[in-house]
């Protein structure tokens, strides 16, 4: 506790009013009243950085609002384009969406989005070892859920919805978060 | 306790509570963008305006200590 006959200024080298320099003296700086404006500037920008985060929110809220329920359906292959055994890459819901069609056996047909959810990057299907393999940074997934496996990716693979008729596979919706 | 120095200290103990404060509620809000980011694209849509809600009242807190940092000064 100081007395109520303390310094009115606390100076950077601790010392009194009449140890100081005179330049000090002609232009004392208040080193704690300068702190706390720079703390108090930093609370502002905190405060900015807030509104900037209730912003992103809102942002997603928005996207979330206007995302397409239900996509349309469109023809992707013909069944015996695809050999079992074999994948085929195609873009679904736009040219944009790189996506992969296998067909693990005679009678079953699997898609997935062909971009790894990690960094995008491409996944490979190895239907030997039921996993589609990520080999930008060793990821893997579950060939049959598109659940992640191994690797950095933490969010299952969107799968394509598939439907066939006379011959001809569709995909007709994108199921996120499938496992 | 009427030395304006002593004054000046206390506040300052204020000061650091509050940025403290604030700093925390800030850090909650980037994790609850990230979390909401991860999920959104994840396919969950249900979480998305109760995160931005949260996210609401957290910046309403900073703003109220802001308000009263300011008050402070004066």
């Amino acid at each position: 506790m100081k007395s109520s006959s303390g310094p009115l200024h606390s100076f950077p080298d601790g010392g009194t009013e009449a140890e100081q320099p005179k330049w000090r003296k002609d232009f004392p700086i208040d080193v704690e009243a300068d702190e706390y404006g720079a703390r108090r500037d930093f609370t502002k920008f905190m405060v900015l950085t807030s509104v900037a985060f209730v912003c992103g929110q809102v942002w997603i809220g928005l996207q979330s609002l206007f995302r397409k329920d239900k996509l349309e359906e469109r023809a992707i292959a013909k069944v015996a384009d695809v050999s079992v055994g074999q994948s085929i890459l195609f873009d679904y819901p736009t040219d944009r969406d790189p996506c992969l069609l296998m067909r693990p056996a005679e009678d079953a047909f699997i898609a997935f989005s062909n971009q790894c959810t990690h960094l995008m990057c491409p996944v490979r299907p190895d239907l030997e070892q039921n996993r589609l393999h990520c080999p930008c940074h060793e990821g893997y997934f579950n060939a049959t859920t598109g659940s992640p496996e191994a690797g950095p990716p933490r969010r299952p693979l969107p799968r394509i919805e598939l439907r066939i008729e006379n011959g001809t596979i569709y995909a007709t919706d994108v199921q996120r978060g499938n496992s | 306790m009427t030395d304006r120095s002593q004054t000046r200290r206390q506040r300052l103990a204020i000061v650091y509570g509050i940025m403290s404060i604030v700093l925390l509620l800030v850090v909650m809000q980037l994790w609850l963008l990230t979390a909401t980011m991860s999920l959104w694209l994840g396919g969950n849509s249900q979480i998305v305006w109760p995160a931005a809600l949260a996210s609401l009242v957290c910046l309403g807190l900073n703003m109220g200590l802001l308000r009263y940092l300011i008050r402070l000064d004066r």
